[in-house]
């Protein structure tokens, strides 16, 4: 194996490889267990869901499909509030992330030097330590009477957010600028990762070269650096939204009834109340929005890029 | 002057701390709060300085067995989806076939999908099928996934391997299962380990998926869950932390082998 990795460079490939002959059948075996397991456990049960939320009927009698479309709407006029604060809060979310994402993307690919590694392990290290338990450090970290409160109250930010209507009384807490900052929190990572990729392949002699052609720092940002950082912003911009618009552990953990969240409907919906068709309805709404982005962004990028 | 001048010239590298900061100021706050001694039944106020936790981390009911019962999930749902996740990896790299574009956004499709819709779908299927919610629907839905993410894992080192490295192995006369082990497979294993690490992590921590489809099974994410309502332990911060230095251990002895690797190269 040492022997393999360590051969002198070979001369470059040729830049199309013919397609192997041998073996009709292999890639039909290769593929045949996973992508089995998936129609099996992700695209079927879409359908069953779908099948779900027309029908009618009660736990003890039993459910039967009967085309009652009616659900849909019901569930729409009764939990639109929190369909568009879900969409509210992560549009909010993505934004903050790229807004604080970016900086450290940039620093990592740019200006860190032999410390690059480090802050890389530093980003992607909490990733790998429960996210309820950190998120349940937020509790502590934006507590009424802790350090971060009261200086936002001394220097009057908290006046601010409560006229806009993010924050209510002297608290943090159970608002929703506490959702949105455990949401930016949780989905930072989903942003940096992206960005750095796409930042890292960006030649270094660019920006020397729209130095040398009298650029100022911000406009080499404005017309070299960011256009060819887009890739990962949308790429990240859309890992950051899809699952701060269906999450729920933030609304209920930093929020209060007030902040509830589509996903905290669905949850809801299922595990307690049992109105399958309801939540069936409801995430069946919330997945059609979603696969309308993603295709969009699809046909803009190519499916080959993404996976 | 100069430290406006100054100021402008590091924005970037203050910004980007100050982010880094914001990432990290959780985990530090576990840390400290590992080492208290709460009033109440929460662990959200400083009290006093105190090991009892760390002295004795499975003191809690019902928690070291939550935490028994999510690594061995995570266990066999990364063996499961690295494997099935490789095996397609290498089909989509290596081979031409009908239907390439809905296998692709078959796998695309779950990392895009909000996971409490999967969660919720996922539930009306065993409840159609009036299976036994537990540890093996849990099984079942970890394994769907985490297979995209080995999948994109294994694809991209895959690509990126010579395949004249597998020709020269067959001229010097290597069977095709010999080519595999001895020449393929050890190129191809930093993107499934990479891929596996990242099915354990995600298995590990998963909450929304597992919390519709355990029935009566608690994993650990669920045992922190029903804490946030009950009364947070301790110890709870204990497992948080001792997770956080396995992983920076881990991600770090990692890269130093790697770099290792990359001089002796040179």
């Amino acid at each position: 194996m040492a022997a393999v990795t360590e051969a002198p460079p070979l001369a470059p490939a040729p830049e199309t490889k013919p397609p192997r002959k041998r073996g009709r059948l292999v890639p039909y075996w290769l593929l045949l267990p996973g992508i089995l397991w998936l129609i099996v456990f992700f695209a079927l049960p879409m359908i069953y869901q779908a099948s779900t939320s027309v029908q009618t009927g009660s736990l003890e009698e039993g459910y039967k499909v009967t085309w009652h479309f009616a659900t849909y709407w019901d569930a729409l006029s009764e939990y639109w509030p929190q369909f568009l604060r879900s969409v509210a809060y992560a549009a909010a979310a993505t934004v903050l992330c790229l807004l604080l994402g970016y900086p450290l993307a940039y620093l990592i690919a740019f200006r860190a030097g032999r410390w690059r590694n480090l802050i890389m392990v530093l980003v992607i290290a909490p990733f790998f330590t429960s996210f309820l338990i950190r998120t349940l450090a937020w509790k502590t970290i934006l507590a009424d009477s802790g350090p971060v409160v009261s200086t936002l109250h001394t220097l009057h930010v908290l006046d601010v957010t409560n006229w806009l209507g993010w924050t209510s009384g002297d608290r943090v807490l159970a608002t929703p600028l506490a959702v949105v900052c455990g949401l930016t929190y949780n989905f930072l990572p989903f942003m940096i990762l992206p960005l750095y990729t796409s930042l890292e392949r960006i030649d270094g002699r660019l920006h020397e070269a729209a130095g040398d052609l009298y650029a100022k720092p911000w406009t080499t940002f404005r017309k070299v650096t960011f256009p060819l950082s887009m890739p990962g912003v949308v790429s990240g911009t859309l890992l950051t939204f899809i699952p701060a618009a269906g999450d729920y552990v933030n609304a209920e953990l930093l929020g209060s009834t007030d902040t509830r969240m589509i996903g905290n409907v669905i949850q809801t919906q299922f595990l307690r109340i049992l109105d399958y068709p309801t939540a069936a309805a409801l995430s069946f709404i919330l997945m059609a929005a979603i696969l309308l982005m993603v295709t969009i962004y699809i046909r803009k990028s190519g499916t080959e890029d993404l996976v | 002057m100069s430290v406006l001048n100054w100021l402008k010239r590091h924005l970037v590298v203050i910004a980007g701390l100050l982010t880094l900061g914001y990432l990290l100021l959780p985990n530090v706050i576990v840390t400290v709060f590992s080492f208290n001694k709460p009033k109440g039944r929460f662990n959200y106020q400083w009290q006093q300085f105190s090991t009892d936790a760390w002295k004795d981390p499975c003191g809690v009911a019902d928690m070291c067995g939550s935490l028994s019962i999510s690594l061995q999930i995570a266990l066999w749902a990364t063996i499961g989806a690295t494997v099935l996740g490789t095996m397609i990896a290498f089909a989509l790299v290596r081979y031409r076939f009908r239907a390439r574009s809905t296998v692709n956004s078959l796998i695309f499709l779950p990392m895009a999908m909000p996971e409490v819709v999967m969660a919720a779908s996922l539930l009306t299927l065993f409840l159609n099928l009036g299976a036994q919610l537990g540890f093996w629907t849990i099984l079942i839905a970890h394994i769907m996934f985490c297979l995209s993410f080995v999948v994109v894992a294994v694809k991209a080192r895959v690509m990126s391997m010579d395949p004249r490295l597998e020709q020269a192995a067959q001229d010097l006369y290597a069977g095709p299962a010999q080519t595999f082990l001895r020449v393929t497979l050890p190129i191809a294993a930093p993107g499934i380990a990479a891929g596996a690490l990242l099915s354990f992590a995600l298995s590990f921590d998963d909450f929304i998926i597992t919390n519709f489809n355990a029935g009566s099974t608690v994993t650990f994410p669920m045992f922190v869950w029903g804490s946030a309502q009950r009364g947070t332990p301790v110890q709870i911060n204990v497992i948080g932390t001792a997770m956080f230095l396995v992983a920076v251990l881990l991600v770090l002895s990692s890269m130093i082998i790697g770099n290792r690797r990359n001089k002796q190269k040179a």
